[in-house]
């Protein structure tokens, strides 16, 4: 199983949650833990996804949740959950 | 399981702070290419090369991608090319062709540097070795991409002085190749002591003949990483400071090690070292020079700066150890004037001369590098800052070089931009005092005491 983890940032409006995962739906991507604060106005979301039985290549799902953060005014990165095991856990 | 607030400080590292891995090195052999007819050489040269770096560039990419990492550079090296070439090269034209088709190499497989123009001469020279060297200024002059280095002197071996004459000969001659552009030929070559077989950095890459058929090495940065964490912790004793500057280089050398085990697996390529060096850019807040000032020192250059260097590099490597089983290349700090905006800057406020950068070298991973000095330096003083450097290598069993570049037509006060990542610099002053009769005694300098260590 390969997990990902998407993060977004950026002013807080209306329906980010749902953009984001109404798009992991519709690409078969299951959410399994979500967690959000806001801090100085700011949203600020981590979600832990599994991207095993994903429609989309890995690349592509990347550019798109990119496209969809810069439609709706946030950055949304979607990273391998490697990078932050290999460097936060001994 | 991952928390929000590591999810965003790695973040902060790549996007704020500049962490990056600066380079992802395919080492190559070339000893299989090897043929006593030149044309047969350079077209198994270019298969070879092409064949194994197919997909170097876009695996990078792709890992890039996937972990939201930059990776900078994708490059290659390959086996020093005066031991390949030396049965079918005639003379110092027939290694320029040997260059141009590395250079044709380096364009089809998309990296934008490829070491190993290079000849390991530390104890003596070969007539391929020679022919070789004689022939650098022009495969630099003619290519774009070809880096070139010479090992002139080890621990074990000693220094080949008669290889230090002519090398200060070559640079000069380099600088003149290439004057049109700044003599940015001399950016592409350096002179090494105790050079490694394994070193991912460019200008002095080379696949080493202890090394397999092919490697991946990768070089991590974060000059920027560091200096920031060192921000939180401004006025604390050594202890603390010492403790910082470990635990961010365990960090960022985990994210080389994640990149090196995903290139080696996903291209079939053995994985070979992490280089633990910190490699500044010349953009802001990337520099070497901003982490020592930001440890204390009003300017890079001030009393206290070796200290404060030789600290770095040691926690850096403490740090880096534990985060990756094989640790090899040069691993420690790069401070190269013209690629790092505090050490320019340093420079500039006339903070910082040669003699200073070449006390720091005595504690830093490589030595006197892109340096830009008067395009009127006898080639003398430049074999005898070569050997100042080297000796320093010799002596104290590290890994030493030279990257000086005499810039043609330009004098103290002017200023010489080389673009990209090799940034600018401001010419530096020279000692005017010459050492022609020591250096044009040739011969060697007998390997010290403690070569004997058996």
């Amino acid at each position: 199983m390969k997990k990902t983890i998407i993060t977004v940032v950026g002013r807080d409006t209306v329906g980010i949650i749902a953009k984001v995962c109404t798009y992991l739906a519709e690409n078969q991507v299951n959410v399994e833990d979500i967690s959000q604060t806001i801090v100085q106005g700011y949203f600020n979301m981590m979600m832990i996804v599994d991207t095993g039985r994903s429609s989309k290549p890995f690349g592509e799902m990347v550019s798109d949740l990119e496209t969809l953060g810069d439609e709706i005014g946030v950055r949304i990165r979607c990273q391998r959950e490697d990078i932050f095991t290999s460097m936060h856990r001994i | 399981m991952i928390n929000l607030l590591e999810v965003n400080e790695t973040n902060t590292m790549i996007e704020q702070e500049k962490l990056d891995v600066r380079t992802i090195t395919m080492g190559i052999s070339l000893l299989d290419c090897i043929d006593a007819d030149l044309d047969t050489l350079n077209q198994n040269i270019y298969e070879k090369i092409t064949r194994v770096a197919r997909d170097l560039v876009s695996t990078g990419q792709e890992i890039e991608r996937e972990y939201g990492i930059p990776i900078v550079n994708k490059r290659i090296s390959v086996t020093p090319i005066a031991l390949v070439g030396g049965g079918a090269c005639t003379c110092p034209e027939d290694f320029v062709t040997i260059a141009r088709t590395l250079d044709a190499a380096a364009q089809e497989t998309g990296v934008n540097f490829l070491g190993g123009y290079s000849a390991l001469v530390s104890k003596g020279m070969t007539r391929a070795d020679e022919n070789l060297i004689r022939s650098i200024p022009e495969a630099l002059a003619s290519t774009e991409r070809v880096c070139s280095s010479v090992n002139i002197g080890s621990t074990r071996t000693g220094i080949n002085m008669d290889a230090v004459k002519l090398m200060g000969e070559i640079v000069l001659e380099t600088a003149e190749a290439t004057k049109e552009n700044n003599s940015l030929g001399c950016a592409k070559l350096v002179v090494f002591c105790n050079a490694p077989d394994d070193n991912p950095f460019m200008a002095g890459a080379f696949h080493g003949v202890t090394e397999a058929d092919a490697v991946i090495n990768v070089g991590v940065s974060g000059p920027g990483v560091v200096k920031h964490a060192l921000e939180n912790v401004q006025g604390e004793n050594f202890e603390v400071l010492c403790e910082t500057v470990k635990k961010t280089a365990f960090k960022v050398t985990r994210v080389g090690q994640l990149v090196a085990r995903e290139a080696s697996e996903r291209l079939g390529v053995p994985f070979g070292i992490v280089d633990l060096s910190l490699a500044p850019t010349p953009a802001v807040g990337d520099s070497v020079a901003g982490i020592l000032e930001e440890m204390g020192l009003e300017s890079v250059g001030a009393p206290g700066t070796t200290a404060a260097l030789a600290l770095l590099n040691d926690q850096v490597k403490k740090g880096g150890v534990m985060a990756s089983s094989f640790v090899g290349g040069l691993s420690g700090a790069f401070i190269p004037v013209s690629e790092d905006q505090g050490m320019i800057d340093a420079v500039t406020r006339g903070a910082l001369s040669i003699e200073k950068l070449e006390a720091m070298t005595c504690v830093c991973s490589v030595g006197l590098d892109m340096i830009a000095i008067p395009g009127t330096t006898p080639a003398t003083t430049i074999s005898g800052m070569i050997a100042d450097e080297a000796a320093i290598g010799m002596i104290n069993q590290k890994t030493t070089a030279v990257r000086l570049i005499p810039v043609v037509g330009k004098d103290l006060g002017d200023t010489v931009e080389f673009g990209g990542l090799l940034g600018y610099a401001p010419i530096q002053a020279v000692n005017p005092f010459g050492c022609e009769a020591f250096v044009n005694r040739g011969g060697r300098i007998p390997a010290p005491i403690h070569s004997f260590k058996n």
